[in-house]
């Protein structure tokens, strides 16, 4: 029983996590039609950076004076230098592409992605980065016999109040109103006296932060490494076309099976795990192509 | 256009074209040092990686990001048969690794092609991805990330009258090797020039077109993409199933998808719209990548750049850029 707990915990963190980066792949598609090929390299360097804040040289100096609560203030850098960065790249690269076809978004992001991979390494060095000073601190409760972090709660908090906070945001306020209306038919907008080129930037910077405080909020549990962008891409994609392209809901309930199926494949089923999810993935999109909550 | 078999002077300017170049490959092992010629038989058998896929992103309209798997695919069945069987005829590799590719992308296609645009990418993606992860893990099988040796030393060309034994094999393997790369690499060329000129081409560009009217003049088209499906996956896996002997070591790494974004890359560097584009593309991709992984650690930087550059600023590749330049050339001369 406390195992099962654990394992259910577990899958809940991977879940908020995986969340962060599926729903600004799926807002980003949703809004500009956009499939980011760089998204999951996003949410990479945004755990560098954030690791970098907190455990480099900076972070560890400062740590004795501004305690845990300053660390967290540190934490989600990563997340607001990716937003940053996105606001740069799509008015820059994507911007000149919208009118051709959808081809040459995935040639264009599939580059982006060469390019920050390797930033990342020029940046930051071959060795993982961590900021685990943050989990440490933290500490741990019982549950059972076995002791948990309770680093992985906050995680699994931070997930849902994202979930929350990004339904307020894009159900409730005027922003979100004129975000849907650019989404279902640009001209439309546009025709209405939307600033489109605007609330794509602010739409695709969104997106950005997401994956970035994806990565900013798994670092101080688990240490940035290379390669990690492009595995978490492919799990973001199946998350999406579970959930539906461009559905919010969508990527919550995704997150939630894969997380559960890949939880319990690590326990059960260790060597067919990851096939088994993008079998999943495919039959989905045989049943269902747009997904158990897509529209278009 | 690239479109009509013509008669007449359009033949002959092909030949004027293709003889000289195909002279130029037949004595270049002669010229350059055994480094070059390997790089090259590399870039050919690329170039027949290319060629298939451009089938469907050229002529049908698809652009598959899950190409990765009929190259994995052919090259793991070769493993496993010189592993396993102990196959040394690279003939029966060939066969072998052929029926493996065909299999896989036949059962593929046959999903695959239920989707077009944006879903049948991620659908090609992520069923590579099931053979990425089966040969990661399953690694008392394929080896998981070390892989399978397979020794050029061991196999044999032309039904076993070119061995590979004794001394001074390497040289004479790079040498030998080179030239049946090349011969194959002709004849695939000469087979996909045959198929879109043929009817069954022409139909296939119909529905790049206009997939609604080539279904009203009664084109099959959903069986037609998946028989485009299994053919341009029979050519890539025919490149894998060659690039086998030249690495000598087969990793899920050809199986991973950003080695599926490499094939997409080379066939736009080269232009997809010609039907010369890709293979320009996969010769130039290798040398690009073997020079600039060669220079600098950040070599992906630069294949990055070159492509974001490329897009933003030459859509058309180097086929389309030369052709648009010869054509103004031609114009002014005229």
């Amino acid at each position: 029983m406390t195992i099962f707990i654990i394992q259910l915990l577990n899958a809940f963190f991977y879940a908020a996590v995986l969340f962060l980066i599926a729903a600004g792949l799926s807002l980003i598609y949703g809004v500009m039609r956009i499939v980011n090929l760089a998204h999951g390299t996003l949410y990479a360097l945004g755990a560098y950076v954030s690791a970098w804040a907190v455990g480099g040289a900076f972070g560890t100096a400062v740590s004795g004076q501004i305690g845990l609560a300053g660390l967290f203030l540190i934490l989600p850098i990563g997340a607001i230098a990716i937003a940053a960065l996105g606001a740069v790249i799509e008015p820059t690269l994507l911007r000149p592409l919208y009118k051709r076809p959808e081809e040459y978004h995935l040639l264009v992001t599939f580059g982006l992605l060469m390019i920050l991979e390797d930033m990342m390494k020029l940046l930051f060095g071959g060795t993982p980065l961590t900021a685990g000073a943050i989990m440490d601190t933290m500490g741990s409760f019982p549950i059972g016999g076995l002791i948990y972090p309770r680093y992985n709660i906050l995680v699994i908090a931070v997930g849902l109040l994202a979930a929350i906070g990004l339904w307020w945001f894009i159900y409730r306020t005027r922003f979100g109103v004129i975000l849907r209306a650019t989404s279902q038919d640009r001209r439309m907008a546009a025709a209405l006296g939307i600033n489109v080129g605007r609330v794509y930037v602010q739409a695709f910077a969104i997106g950005c932060f997401m994956a970035g405080l994806g990565g900013a909020v798994v670092v101080p549990a688990q240490a940035a490494v290379l390669g990690m962008g492009v595995e978490a891409l492919i799990l973001a994609f199946v998350v999406v076309v579970i959930g539906g392209l461009g559905s919010l809901e969508g990527a919550l309930v995704g997150a939630l099976i894969v997380s559960l199926v890949r939880t319990a494949g690590i326990q059960f089923f260790a060597e067919i795990e990851l096939a088994v999810l993008y079998l999943i993935a495919t039959i989905v999109l045989i049943v269902r192509p747009t997904g158990l909550f897509g529209r278009a | 256009m690239a479109d009509g078999v013509r008669t007449g002077p359009s033949t002959v300017r092909l030949l004027m074209v293709t003889v000289p170049i195909l002279v130029l490959l037949g004595f270049l092992p002669r010229l350059v040092d055994p480094y070059q010629t390997v790089l090259l038989t590399y870039g050919l058998a690329m170039a027949i990686a290319a060629l298939g896929f451009n089938l469907l992103l050229g002529y049908t309209g698809l652009l598959s990001f899950g190409h990765s798997a009929y190259f994995g695919a052919g090259a793991y069945t070769v493993a496993f048969i010189v592993r396993d069987l102990g196959v040394q005829s690279m003939e029966l590799c060939i066969l072998g690794g052929l029926i493996g590719t065909v299999l896989v992308a036949a059962l593929f296609g046959f999903v695959c092609v239920r989707h077009t645009r944006i879903f049948f990418g991620i659908l090609t993606l992520a069923l590579s991805q099931v053979l990425w992860s089966l040969a990661y893990k399953f690694f008392w099988i394929t080896g998981g990330t070390d892989g399978i040796r397979v020794a050029y030393a061991k196999l044999t060309l032309l039904g076993g009258t070119i061995n590979f034994a004794g001394p001074g094999s390497y040289q004479r393997f790079v040498h030998n090797y080179y030239y049946y790369v090349l011969a194959i690499f002709v004849i695939s060329t000469f087979i996909m020039w045959v198929i879109v000129h043929s009817p069954f081409g022409k139909a296939l560009q119909a529905i790049r077109d206009n997939e609604v009217r080539a279904g009203f003049i009664g084109i099959p088209v959903r069986r037609y993409r998946w028989v485009a499906f299994v053919i341009s996956g029979a050519f890539t896996g025919l490149a894998g199933i060659l690039w086998v002997p030249l690495n000598g070591l087969t990793t899920p790494d050809i199986l991973y998808w950003p080695f599926s974004g490499e094939i997409v890359f080379m066939t736009v560097l080269g232009g997809f719209r010609t039907f010369t584009g890709p293979i320009v593309g996969a010769v130039v991709f290798n040398y690009l990548k073997t020079y600039a992984v060669a220079s600098t650690e950040y070599w992906q930087l630069l294949l990055g750049l070159v492509l974001v550059i490329l897009v933003m600023v030459l859509p058309t590749g180097i086929s389309g850029t030369l052709a648009r330049v010869w054509a103004k050339i031609a114009g002014r001369n005229s």
